[in-house]
């Protein structure tokens, strides 16, 4: 079969790099994944860096903050505590992956199999992709948010956007909608619509204070218990967005940019075991597929194997270097473990998974990729035996008691327990601080305030001091922020201006 | 089929412009970062970049988290000997290794930002709030000068810049393009006409036509001038402004047996510094180094600061070279002269008051700035006595005592202080 090797060396060609790409795409092709177009971007070792920094965007706005993400990679690239990634892969329409020249020809290869097939199926076919980003639109919209913002630095002061960008990045993760479609970002309609949001929503804002509050309303409000928002609203930059009274029409504009782009990263947040243990059991799938067809040699495989096992390793919480789960491994593990379970099922597989159990695993792994996300995932398909392999333990530390618990073990009495911790874990409404807009005192002061609903009496951090600042920024008026602990009571986290 | 781009050949700092917004948002702590940085480490390395720490906390950029305490639960692999219900005690933060992920949760990563500043950048900080003594002045009224500089030639000028060489070369060259479809024609005619005089005489009509054909066409390469007002080319000179900011610096040294290693070390970071600081400010600066004993001599840097000598000082002569120098090479007209001396404060004490006046009479009103160090723990000789004397008349003479190389900065930001119109 060696006659059929497409190449022998270490080296790579543009016209190699076409006949790898074919015969990975032939073989994914076989399995059934469906993929965006193509688009694969050489660059040099000092690319990647300025990829890096801008969150592996091709385009970004100007931002101090990306400047010090640069210089920190920057820094750590040069006194060699890290190597660059082997690729960067972009959710757009075509999908856009970076190879480094630097990489030897089986890295190439690699990088086109995990980046080219493996991201860019998940990317088109997992449905918070699909629901909350359009890829086709995303180069466009970065285009105008990068061009909007140099624009409105122009003409209103780099220091002013730069502040105002400060604010709105503070709370970006607090800009996502988590129920609703967006709707699709395109640079075209974004320009046509601008103007005309700009006047409109000023004249809106206006009228949420226009009415003079008469004292019969007043009290009515009072009385019925009537707020404003009438529901507590959890996309707090969507609120600021059409409320904030003092905002400037460029204002409103920057922060649904910084809205948008938050809500095109929040699927990645998301689905990060899978989208990486996707693309490593497709790396590694088809990169075997191709040994198996005879295309590449046994020390290409070698190489590979080498660089894939030092990707998906997983050290024990009592090493040195551990620092959590590693997402790779737990990915690579779930997906091959569906394989596994539907190939060759145990008694226990067929006891905890009798609908999947001996079923066709292409189609099984293409549902799971599809219909979840990290959390609901790691509850579905978490089985015994990954448990066992990592021989996971679930360690409770709650602040009443002096000492930490182990809650539960890698046995048959813990293994629900664990799945469901570790799914809770990668769940990001309880990673995340729960804090929604509860009122504004539109007939009083204007002060907005905020509610924390505690999710197992985690308090909030120190930083909630300096959010607020930006919050306030962004209001203009006093906003405070409460917190409601698991028995209804209310209390004052903090204030912005303290009185 | 994939799209393949090379990328390659594109710029590769894309990042430039972020890295510089985060250096301007931070300069404050920057500076204070190099300020700190100085004092550590030697002067002699201030033209390289400086690694440089910023509190974390600083440039944070906050976001809402949850804090240590509640209930959490932490999932983590690798169970050797566990059991449930196992009570382990709560690990101290910054013990790392086990348990690292509720450490991880404690608000303990206020870690410095450790980053390294260019050469440029570090500099431009470290300069930036000193100005130059008395400069304002010199700019106020410095007059722009012009150099006029060839660039090139230009089809427009005026006689006596025509360029003849440039000139006839576009003329042959025009004769050449304009006449090349006549010869053609002229050469194909005389062909034409020998061998139809091979055939018959003189009189033939159509060897008279063709004749008088080859006439025309021969006037007509005639009719193009040898040369033409569009064949003219002229040296092109352009003006580059030229800078007047240039400077002289005179290095001044003792080097009598009292200097030790460790003294010269300390007045050589000095002069350095004083380099550096000039080298941002004059476009040209020239160094010239003068050490003395009992006699001055002028040298070139790796003598004044490498070969040892002993006796006696006479801090005077070094001055008198001074003067000399400056009399002859650069005169203050288009010179603006700087002067550091470093001394241990030695001098054969009937000399000093020499000094003062070399200083008051024939130094000072043409210095820009003389900086004097005395390295020396030790009390005031009658140097600086007489030194006194002299800042008591120029403002733009400054002089310090310094002991170690800790001394050494806040003496130089002293010195260059910020001053107001003097």
């Amino acid at each position: 079969m060696t006659h059929r090797l497409i190449s022998d060396s270490s080296e790579w060609s543009f016209p190699l790099l076409e006949r790898y790409d074919a015969e990975i795409g032939a073989i994914a092709a076989d399995f059934g994944l469906d993929t965006y177009p193509n688009q694969l971007e050489i660059i040099t070792a000092e690319q990647m860096l300025d990829a890096y920094s801008s969150v592996g965007m091709p385009l970004g706005y100007k931002h101090w903050s990306y400047g010090k993400h640069f210089v920190s990679v920057e820094q750590n690239y040069k006194r060699g505590q890290m190597g660059l990634a082997y690729e960067i892969v972009i959710n757009a329409d075509p999908c856009i992956a970076y190879l480094m020249e630097e990489n030897t020809m089986t890295m190439q290869a690699l990088v086109i199999a995990h980046a080219s097939y493996g991201h860019n199926s998940f990317f088109k076919g997992n449905y918070l992709f699909r629901t909350w980003t359009s890829a086709d639109a995303i180069i466009d919209y970065l285009l105008f948010a990068k061009n909007y913002i140099a624009e409105c630095e122009e003409k209103y002061g780099l220091e002013n956007v730069e502040l105002f960008l400060d604010s709105c990045h503070a709370l970006m993760n607090y800009g996502v909608d988590r129920y609703k479609h967006p709707a699709p970002l395109s640079m075209h309609k974004e320009r046509q619509r601008q103007l005309e949001r700009e006047s409109y929503l000023q004249s809106q804002v206006n009228d949420l204070w226009r009415t003079i509050p008469t004292r019969e309303s007043a009290a009515d409000d009072l009385k019925t218990g009537k707020r404003f928002p009438t529901e507590p609203q959890e996309n707090l930059l969507y609120f600021i967005e059409k409320n904030a009274p003092l905002l400037e029409p460029w204002q409103r504009e920057v922060v649904r940019i910084v809205r948008k782009l938050a809500q095109y990263f929040y699927p990645q947040r998301q689905t990060q075991v899978m989208n990486e243990g996707w693309a490593t059991f497709w790396h590694y799938t088809l990169l075997n597929g191709l040994y198996d067809r005879g295309f590449v040699s046994d020390g290409f495989m070698i190489e590979f194997l080498q660089s894939h096992t030092s990707v998906v390793v997983q050290p024990s919480f009592d090493v040195p270097y551990y620092s959590g789960i590693n997402p790779y491994a737990l990915g690579f593990a779930l997906m091959g473990d569906i394989r596994r379970l539907c190939e060759q099922p145990t008694a226990e597989d067929r006891h905890w998974f009798p609908d999947i159990a001996g079923a066709d695993w292409v189609k099984v792994l293409d549902f799971a990729m599809r219909n979840f996300k990290d959390e609901s995932f790691i509850a579905q398909y978490l089985s015994p035996k990954v448990i066992r392999d990592f021989k996971l333990f679930a360690v409770l530390d709650d602040d009443a008691h002096p000492d930490l618990e182990i809650a539960a073990i890698h046995n048959d009495d813990g293994y629900r327990y664990v799945r469901q911790a570790l799914a809770d874990q990668y769940n990001l409404g309880s990673r995340e601080p729960n804090i929604q807009v509860y009122s504004v005192d539109h007939r009083g002061d204007r002060s907005l305030t905020l509610r924390h609903t505690q999710y197992h009496r985690k308090p909030l951090a120190d930083s909630v001091v300096e959010v607020l600042k930006h919050l306030h920024r962004l209001w203009g008026f006093t906003v405070r922020l409460e917190t409601v602990d698991e028995h209804g009571k209310v209390e004052l986290v903090g204030e912005c201006p303290r009185r | 089929m994939p799209t393949f781009i090379d990328r390659r050949l594109d710029g590769k700092n894309k990042s430039a412009v972020n890295r510089q917004r985060f250096i301007q948002r931070f300069k404050g702590q920057l500076k204070r970062a190099v300020n700190e940085a100085m004092h550590g480490r030697s002067i002699m390395d201030m033209d390289s970049g400086e690694k440089v720490s910023i509190p974390a906390r600083d440039i944070s950029e906050p976001v809402f988290n949850h804090g240590p305490g509640g209930r959490r639960e932490v999932i983590h692999p690798g169970n050797k000997e566990f059991v449930p219900g196992d009570r382990v005690p709560r690990p101290r933060g910054g013990k790392g290794g086990s348990g690292s992920g509720q450490a991880g949760n404690s608000g303990s990563g206020e870690d410095d930002f450790v980053f390294t500043l260019s050469r440029e950048e570090f500099l431009e900080l470290f300069f930036e709030d000193l100005e130059l003594p008395n400069l304002v002045k010199t700019q106020l009224t410095k007059l722009e000068e012009f150099k006029s500089v060839r660039a090139g030639f230009s089809s427009a000028g005026i006689p006596p810049n025509i360029d003849v060489v440039r000139s006839l070369k576009g003329a042959l060259a025009r004769r050449i393009a304009l006449s090349g479809p006549y010869s053609t024609r002229v050469r194909e005619k005389e062909e034409e006409l020998e061998a139809l005089l091979a055939a018959t005489d003189e009189t033939d009509p159509r060897v008279i036509a063709l004749r008088e054909e080859i006439a025309g066409l021969r006037a007509r390469i005639n009719a193009i001038p040898f040369i033409d007002t569009f064949d003219l080319r002229y040296a092109n000179r352009i003006r580059q402004p030229q800078p007047t900011s240039q400077a002289v610096m005179f290095c001044l040294m003792d080097v009598s047996g009292s200097m030790d290693k460790a003294r010269k070390d300390l007045a050589k970071r000095f002069f350095t510094l004083l380099y550096l600081f000039l080298k941002r400010n004059y476009e040209r600066i020239e160094v010239v180094f003068i050490r003395h004993h009992t006699v001055a001599k002028e040298v070139n840097e790796e003598e004044f600061f490498y070969s040892r000598e002993t006796g006696g000082t006479v801090v005077s002569s070094a001055l008198t070279l001074m003067r000399d120098i400056m009399r002859e090479r650069y005169p203050i007209t288009s010179w603006n002269i700087y002067a550091a001396q470093a001394s241990d404060g030695d001098n054969w004490h009937h000399d000093s008051p020499t000094c003062g006046e070399l200083l008051i009479k024939h130094i000072m009103p043409l210095a820009r700035y003389f900086a004097y160090i005395e390295i020396t723990p030790d009390r005031h000789q009658s140097l600086w006595e007489a030194y006194e004397d002299v800042r008591q008349m120029f403002p733009q003479f400054a002089m310090r005592q310094i002991d170690g190389p800790a001394d050494i900065y806040p003496v130089f930001r002293d010195l260059f202080k910020k001053r107001a119109h003097v």
